[in-house]
Parts: structure tokens; sequence; C-alpha cells
């Protein structure tokens, strides 16, 4: 491995993710803070006391910080399936391109345009269309949450389209079973639910800091009571969706389950592993243990995979070299399907540019018997289909343990809030500040797990990443990697920044 | 109703809506514009601050526009989309680093503590207002005067230059038109000023920016006129999809399009006036003349490059390859599709407008900047 020559795929893998990430740092409380705020703004309008004005102001400022540089990092995204992924963007852009259109005409507009109503209407506006416009904001962002998971959820697993050998691309059949394929809708439940759980964390977690500081007191709690309900109810949905998403992922993506438990041969009762060390060396066939110390709870991953603690889960072993006895088709039998259909296909292209209709006639028909493996064709070797097991593996246990946490903060937030003694829970303050650093840590461990874990493909046994990319040579690409690299990390300082003076200078500014 | 449309005319719909939305885009690059004028058009802070709070009420709906236009593309032209954005990746590239340090700009530019500076967040809006204008210009350019690129069997792009894309900028045509637009969009950028900021040495010093910048404009607009009908184009016989170099191609397609050419025409006039009125007239809504006019002479084109059997985007060095709106579409199926849900534009639009209306009401002075919360100007 050592001194392996980067390739321009790999260089548009680390691109992509690179700005996937940054983007996901700041949407996640952009979709939270936003029903937050109009929450806040709810009550001021309802009770009529400035201080909820406030307070709803002073969350807006935080609020507007982090949403420029959202924008910033999501136009690169957009462009960026043409730009690192053009094979992609013309094989399957026929399905994918439209959720991208829809997204911009009925989500990313209500944004903008409400948006600016919001910052700077208060005194243009009458109340009454101010609160709608931020009701609007957070509307609106959450739709963008909609039609991008929609898009997500169909590469994850592709549904509602068919291959057209003669544009040698997938072509949409029908709509309705890529925008409401179970997998787009778990994408969606679970990550809404995360953000509104990470943006209550947020909230939480500096309306803790001014506690500990005794600073801004009365505003701190009240934030801190309705961010915590709200935290809580997300947090529980966030688990049950997250349930929901294994679920999914057991029935569609079996080896991204196999690598996210480090389950190397598939047995019934499967385990789930509560905490486990995966053994580095471990690969798939050979007979090492999987882990160096793991500690197991019998049968729950069967629960999880099946609704069944005593059903069969298959393993990396198993997906990669097959197991006839449970029925279980593995990689290596795909590869050859794959390259069946591939040589069919050629050979279509090639009849029928002579004229042959008979050839061509019969080349479809084997390609049509053998396209869906198409993407295995493609792979060099079975193990190929194996993503990294050991990132997959710890960023889910990272997510679990820290999605079991949260909701118990919440729990105890709201006890002493009704309590009364919230500013002198010293430990739950610290605690709930620390905690916005977890929320994020947990947002970007759940992106691992479901971008890192369904590698090597862009399309789910469809389409490897390696045939997805542009052909473009690799300075190009490595140098716009360091552009992002730098430009990003300049701008999020610039953020941090602007948020830690907006939060010592706190409402009253 | 939409559902029975055969696949070129949905192809031809798709081509008009892509191309309103590119036209809109560019009346709306008069926020680009307008962050040009900040060093030359504001003498004082206040002035400048004055420009930035009035462009920076509008400055998101541009950009989402730029990204709808992105989107609309992919969605419609998916092999176009692969095959620029793939192949001239530089001159994307470009536009789009431009379009990050627009986005923060606005809001970051006052804030305590922002790390860069006050000056340098200025110098982002300028350089998005100018070299990011300037190279969408180029590439727009390009689908007249050609790249170098050729697709294989499977649709895959190979780009015949090193420099990905940014040769374009070299291309006198190219040029020219990028220019055109950084300059028509500063003189946008002026009239909206005058039509927006309550504040009358800034307004006076605008009408006379929105004249200038007209002014500097024309060369430009004459060198792409007169290359325009005088150029070889790039048609496509539609009986077999063959694509070949067509002498006065474009002039031909004004000639045989001759609704396009009233566009143009009238879109120039429009334009004219909003500056006449604006800079001579003492009027104050020139800006809505010069809007019109823009999206006028974008739609002419766009239309020039898109219809009569023309490939918008050709290759030069592999003239097969050439892309034409009929063969770079999505299927029927989808188009039919994005059809239904392009119904939802006129009411996006309108809802757009109403609350344009409802925030432009009143205009913006120096006591609103000085008054109100600090967090809430930028
Ligand atoms: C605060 C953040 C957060 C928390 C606490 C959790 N998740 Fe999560 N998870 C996400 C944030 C997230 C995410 C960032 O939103 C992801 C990435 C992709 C997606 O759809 O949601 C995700 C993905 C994701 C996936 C992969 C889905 C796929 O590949 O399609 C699974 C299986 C889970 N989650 C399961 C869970 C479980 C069982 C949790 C236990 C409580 C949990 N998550 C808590
Ligand atoms: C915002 C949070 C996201 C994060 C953190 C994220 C992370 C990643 C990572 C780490 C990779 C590279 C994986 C590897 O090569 O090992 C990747 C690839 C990719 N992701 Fe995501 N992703 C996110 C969202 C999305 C969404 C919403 C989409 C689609 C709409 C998407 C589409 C892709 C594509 C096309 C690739 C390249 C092909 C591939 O490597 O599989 N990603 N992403
Ligand atoms: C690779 C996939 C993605 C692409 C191509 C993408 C694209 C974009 C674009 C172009 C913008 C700027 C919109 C504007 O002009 O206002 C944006 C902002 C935004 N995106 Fe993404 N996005 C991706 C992933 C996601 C995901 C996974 C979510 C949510 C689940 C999301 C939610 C948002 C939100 C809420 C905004 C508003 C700005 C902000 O949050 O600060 N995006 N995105």
């Amino acid at each position: 491995m050592g001194d392996q020559i980067l390739t321009t795929v790999d260089w548009a893998r680390a691109q992509f993710a690179l700005t996937a990430m940054y983007h996901w740092i700041f949407v996640p409380l952009t979709l939270g803070l936003s029903f937050l705020i109009a929450f806040f703004e709810s009550i001021y309008v309802k009770t009529g006391n400035v201080e909820w004005k406030k307070l709803t102001k002073f969350w807006m400022t935080l609020f507007g910080v982090n949403f420029a540089i959202g924008i910033a990092t999501g136009i690169i995204l957009e462009f960026q399936f043409g730009t690192n992924w053009s094979n992609y963007s013309w094989m399957v852009g026929d399905i994918f391109g439209a959720p991208l259109a829809i997204e911009g005409i009925f989500a990313f507009f209500l944004e903008a345009t409400f948006f600016a109503v919001m910052f700077f209407g208060w005194h243009r506006v009458s109340k009454g269309f101010h609160l709608f416009s931020t009701w609007m904001v957070a509307v609106g962002s959450n739709l963008s949450a909609v039609w991008i998971l929609v898009a997500n959820g169909w590469m994850q697993s592709p549904a509602g389209m068919s291959f057209n050998p003669d544009k040698a691309r997938f072509e949409m059949q029908n709509f309705w079973d890529v925008a409401l394929s179970p997998v787009a809708i778990h994408k969606f439940t679970h990550t809404t639910s995360s953000a509104f759980l990470l943006a209550s964390l947020f909230v939480v977690g500096v309306s803790a800091l001014f506690l500990l500081q005794a600073r801004h007191q009365k505003m701190a709690k009240r934030s801190m009571v309705v961010a915590a309900v709200f935290g809580f109810v997300a947090s529980i949905f966030c688990a049950f969706t997250g349930d929901e998403a294994a679920f999914n992922v057991a029935h569609r993506q079996p080896m991204k389950l196999a690598a996210m438990e480090g389950l190397y041969v598939g047995q019934e009762k499967a385990p789930l592993i509560a905490v486990g060390a995966i053994n580095a060396g471990k690969r798939p066939g050979d007979d090492q243990p999987a882990f160096h110390q793991a500690v197991k709870i019998p049968g729950l991953l069967s629960l999880l995979a099946n609704r069944d603690p005593n059903s069969f889960v298959p393993g990396i072993d198993d997906l990669v070299f097959g197991n006839a006895g449970q029925n279980v088709v593995g990689a290596e039998q795909r590869m050859i399907t794959g390259r069946t259909a591939i040589s069919a296909l050629a050979s279509y292209k090639e009849a029928k540019g002579r004229g042959d209709v008979a050839a061509a006639t019969s080349a479809l028909a084997i390609f049509d018997q053998n396209k869906g493996d198409l993407g295995y064709g493609y792979l060099s070797s079975a193990v190929q289909a194996v993503p990294p097991v050991a990132i997959t593996f710890y960023s889910f246990h990272i997510m679990v343990v820290l999605g079991t946490l949260f909701p118990l903060i919440f729990l105890l937030v709201i006890y002493f809030a009704f309590r009364g003694t919230l500013e002198s829970q010293r430990w739950l303050n610290l605690a709930c500040f620390a905690s916005i650093f977890l929320g994020y840590v947990a947002q970007q461990a759940g992106w691992v797990v479901a971008e890192v874990g369904r590698q090597p493909w862009a399309i789910q046994g469809l389409l490897p990443v390696g045939v997805a990319s542009t052909n473009i040579a690799v300075s190009n690409v490595q140098t716009t990697f360091y552009i992002f690299l730098t430009l990003f990390t300049a701008l999020l300082v610039a953020e941090i920044r602007i948020m830690v003076k907006q939060i010592k200078t706190g409402p009253e500014a | 109703m939409i559902g029975n449309l055969d696949h070129s005319t949905l192809q031809q719909l798709w081509w008009l809506i892509t191309s309103v939305v590119g036209s809109l885009f560019l009346f709306l690059t008069f926020v680009q514009g307008g962050q040009t004028l900040i060093f030359t058009t504001a003498d004082t802070e206040e002035e400048k601050a004055l420009i930035i709070n009035t462009m920076g009420r509008k400055w998101e709906l541009t950009f989402t526009t730029l990204v709808l236009f992105g989107g609309a593309l992919f969605a419609a032209f998916p092999l176009f989309y692969a095959t620029s954005f793939g192949g001239a990746y530089w001159v994307w590239m470009l536009i789009l680093f431009t379009f990050i340090l627009q986005a923060v700009s606005y809001e970051y530019r006052k804030k305590p503590d922002n790390f860069l500076g006050a000056r340098t967040y200025e110098i982002f809006m300028f350089i998005n207002g100018s070299v990011g204008i300037l190279l969408i210009g180029a590439a727009v350019g390009t689908f007249f005067t050609g790249s170098s690129f050729s697709l294989n069997m499977y649709n895959s792009v190979s780009w015949g230059t090193p420099y990905h894309g940014l040769e374009a900028a070299l291309n006198l045509f190219n040029l020219a038109f990028g220019l055109f637009l950084v300059f028509l969009a500063r003189t946008l950028g002026a009239m909206y000023i005058v039509n927006h900021v309550d504040y009358e040495p800034l307004v006076k010093r605008a009408r006379k920016a929105a004249l200038i910048n007209l002014l500097w404009s024309l060369p430009f607009l004459l060198t792409i006129l007169i290359s325009l009908v005088t150029m070889d184009g790039f048609a496509v016989d539609p009986a077999t999809g063959t694509i070949f170099v067509e002498k006065g191609k474009y002039l031909h397609n004004l000639l045989g399009m001759p609704v396009v050419l009233v566009m143009l025409l009238g879109g120039l006039v429009s334009v004219v006036y909003g500056v006449v009125a604006t800079a001579l007239l003492g009027k104050n809504g020139g800006i809505w003349f010069g809007g019109i006019g823009t999206v006028l002479v974008g739609l002419a084109i766009f239309s020039l490059a898109g219809y009569h059997n023309t490939a918008f985007y050709p290759s030069v060095t592999d003239l097969q390859s050439s892309l034409t709106i009929y063969n770079a579409s999505s299927s029927r199926y989808t188009l039919t599709v994005m059809s239904y849900v392009a119904i939802a534009v006129p009411f996006v639009l309108g809802y757009i407008a109403y609350v344009w209306k409802l925030m432009d009401a009143k205009k913006l002075t120096l006591a609103e900047l000085t008054s109100e919360d600090p967090n809430e100007m930028y």
C-alpha cells in the first residue's frame, strides 16, 4: 500500500468527501435551528414579550453566520457531480438530475426569498408576515433535505429506472419509485431528526455556557427548556429512524451492514457488537479473528436486520465468496454475470453499428439477463466489493453510543429545569456544552457510515466509483482539492471566530 | 396535456425553460455589478455600506438562480452537464470559487472578529463581480465558438487541451462576451442603486455610473454582434443528426427566427432606454427596462445557440461530438415529469415578486443603516 500512487478517482473522492463533510458541518444546524427560531418567534408573537424577541434575534444572528457558509459549500457540491463524476452524471443524469432541479425550484427559493425578510424585514413587514417568513425558512431548509436525500437514497438503492443500451445510460421509468423509495424515506427522517437533535444540543450547550458564566440566565434557561424538549423528542425519533435505516441497509446493502458490525462469517442469532477492537490485519476469507476484543450481545444483530433474533445475517465472506446453503450469491459469482453483461453490451453496440439486427437482438437478450450485476463486471477482484471495515465499524458505533447518550442529557436538563435548579448543575452544564462537539462527531460519523460503507459503489451494484469519475489528469483534481481545503478551512475559522464573538457578546448587543 | 407532448417538443420546451432561468440570472447579476461599484461609485464608508446592504437583500436570489440554472441543465440536458463541467473543468471551478467567496462576504464583512478583515471581504465581492461574471460570459461564448472535446461510444468526455476550459477566455469573441456581461452587470447594478437607495450623493454618482458603464460595454457588444452575423456556425441536419459547419449560420438563425431578432433588438433598446432614463431623464425605474431588456437579450442569445437546427455546445475538434438539444437531453419520461414540476415555477416567481415588492416598498436610508440592530445590517 505504502507508496501507492493516488489516482484521479482517489482525489475526486477525497475532494467530494471533503466538500460534503464541510457542507455537513453547517447544514444540520441550519435544519434544526431554523425550527427552534420559529418556535422562539412564535412564542414572542403569542406573548408579545420582547424578551423572547431578543432571544429570537440572538439565535438568528448565529443562524445567519452558519447559513452563509452552508450555502458556500453547497454550490460546490451541486456542480461537483459534473466536474468530478462526469461519467456518472451522464449515466444517471436522467434520474439523478431531477431531484436536484426540484430542490432548487421548491426549496432553495423559499429559503432565499424568506431569509431576506427574516433578517431585514423586522421594520418592513408586519409581525405576522415576519413570523410566516421565519417558518418558511425552516420549511424551505428542510425541503432541500428531502430532495437531496432522495437523490442520495437512490444511489444507495436504485429504483424506478432501466438501462437504455442505445444511449448507454440509465433512464427513469417511474418517478414515484425514485421519490418514495424506502431508503429515501429513512434517509430523510433520520437525517432531519438527527439535525433537530444537533441544533437542540447547540442551543442547550451555548445556553449552558451562559449559565456557567452566570450571564443572561433568564434567556438561557428559556432557550434551554424549549430546545431540550425539542431535542428529546428528536433524539427518540432519531434512534427509531436509525433502527429503520439499519433494517433497510440489511436488505439493500448487506455488505454495508456486515462492515458496520465487522461480521465476516454469516450466522444465525448474529450478535451485535457493544464495544470491540477491530483486527486490522483481517482479510476476507482468511481465518484470523475479526476482533482483538469484543463484547457481544447475541441475537441482537439478527433482530435489527430481520426483526427476528434467530434469523441468518450474511457476513463479508459470504457476500464475497457466496454461501449456497443460505442462498447468498457472492461477488465472485456476480462478477461473472457482470462481465457477461458488459461484453454483451459491447457486442450489441457493435452489431448495431454493422446493421446486423439479428446479432444485436440476441446480444441484447444476453445483456438483459445479466444486467442486474452490471457493476460487478467492472471489478478486478471480488474483495474489491468490501468497503473499509474498520472505518465503517467505528463510525457506526460512535454514532450509536452517542445516540443513546443524548436523550439522557436532554432528560436531565428538563428534569432540573422543572426543579428550577438548572443554574447550579455545574457538571450537567459542562456536559451540555461538550455535547455540542459530540453532536457534530455523531453527524459526521453517520455520513461516513453511509458513504464509506457503500464503497466501491457510486450506485449500488451498478456503477463502481472508478467508472463514475471524470477523465481528467490527476493534477487538476489534486490542485482543486487543496484550494478547497485552504478556502473552506479559512472560512470555517472565520465562522467559528465570529460565532464565538457573538456568543461572548450575548443577546444584549 | 403535458403527458402527450412528444420528445422533441419537450426538448425545445426545456431549452426555453433553461434559457429563461439563465436570462433571469443575467438580470440578477445586478448584484455582482453592484459589488464592483463599491470602490468607485461609493465615496465614503457609509455609501459603501449602502451599496452592500442594498445588494445584500438580493444576493441569495441571484445565487439561487445560478444554482437552479445548474440543476435545470443537469436534469434536462445531462450530457451537457457531464461534458461541460467535467471537460471545461477549470472555468467552472474558478467561477464556483468566486461564488464561495461571495456567499460568506455579506454576512461576515461587518461582524466583529471576522478573521480576514472587512477589506478582504470587499475584495472577495469585487472578484465575484468581475472575474466570476467574466468567466461566465466566456463559458457562454463557447456556445458559439465551440470547445475542443470528444465523446466516446459511451459518451465519456475527453478534453482536447490541458487548460480544461480556461482557453475559452483567450478567444476574442468569448472575451468580448465576458466583458460585455461585466459592464452590463455594472450598468444594472448602478440602476438598481438609483431605484433602491435614498441618499442623493450616491444616487447621483450611480446615475452617471450607469451611463459610463453602458458606454464601456458598447465596443464589446459591437464585437459580439458583428461576429455573430458574420461567423460560421454549427448546424445539425435534422434528418440524420450529422453536424456540419455552415457559413453565416447565426445570421441565418436570426433571419429564420424573426422573433429572436426582435427580442435581441428590442432588448438592447430597452436596456439603452433604461440607462437614458436613469442618467439623463432623472427617472428611478430604469432598472426595470434594463432588467426586461437583459432577459430578452439573454433569451435571444440562448435561442440562437439552441434552436433552428443548431448545435449549442459545439466541438471544434470532433464535430460529431457536438451537443444539440436533442442528443444531449434527458429521456421523454424525465422531461415530462420535470414539466409537471415546472408548473410550480410561476408560483415561485409570484411569491418572489410579492416579497420583493414588500421589502423594496421603502428605500434604504442612511438612518436605517445606523439606527437598527447592528446584526441586522451587512
Ligand atoms: C446526531 C447525529 C446522529 C445520531 C445520534 C444517530 N445518527 Fe444515524 N446517521 C446520522 C446521524 C445520526 C446521519 C448523519 O444523519 C446519517 C448519515 C446518512 C443518513 O441517512 O443519516 C446517519 C446514518 C445512519 C445509518 C446508515 C444509513 C444508510 O446508509 O442508508 C444507520 C444504519 C444509522 N444512521 C443508524 C443509527 C442508529 C441505530 C442510531 C442510534 C441511536 C443513530 N443512527 C444515531
Ligand atoms: C453531507 C454529508 C455527506 C458526507 C459527509 C459524505 C461523505 C462522502 C464520502 C466520505 C465519500 C467518499 C467515500 C469514499 O470514497 O470512501 C463520498 C462519496 C460520494 N458521495 Fe457522499 N457524503 C455526503 C452526502 C452525500 C449526498 C447527499 C450525496 C448525493 C446526493 C452524496 C453523493 C456522493 C457521491 C456521488 C460520491 C462519490 C462516489 C463515491 O465515492 O461513492 N453524498 N461522500
Ligand atoms: C451532495 C449533495 C448535496 C448537494 C449537491 C447540495 C447542494 C446545495 C446547494 C447548491 C446549496 C446552496 C443553495 C442556495 O443557493 O441557497 C445548499 C445549501 C443547503 N443544503 Fe445542500 N447539498 C447537498 C447535501 C445536502 C444534504 C444531505 C442536506 C440535508 C439533509 C442539505 C441541505 C441543505 C441546506 C439546509 C442548505 C441551506 C444552507 C445551509 O444549510 O447553510 N444539503 N446545498
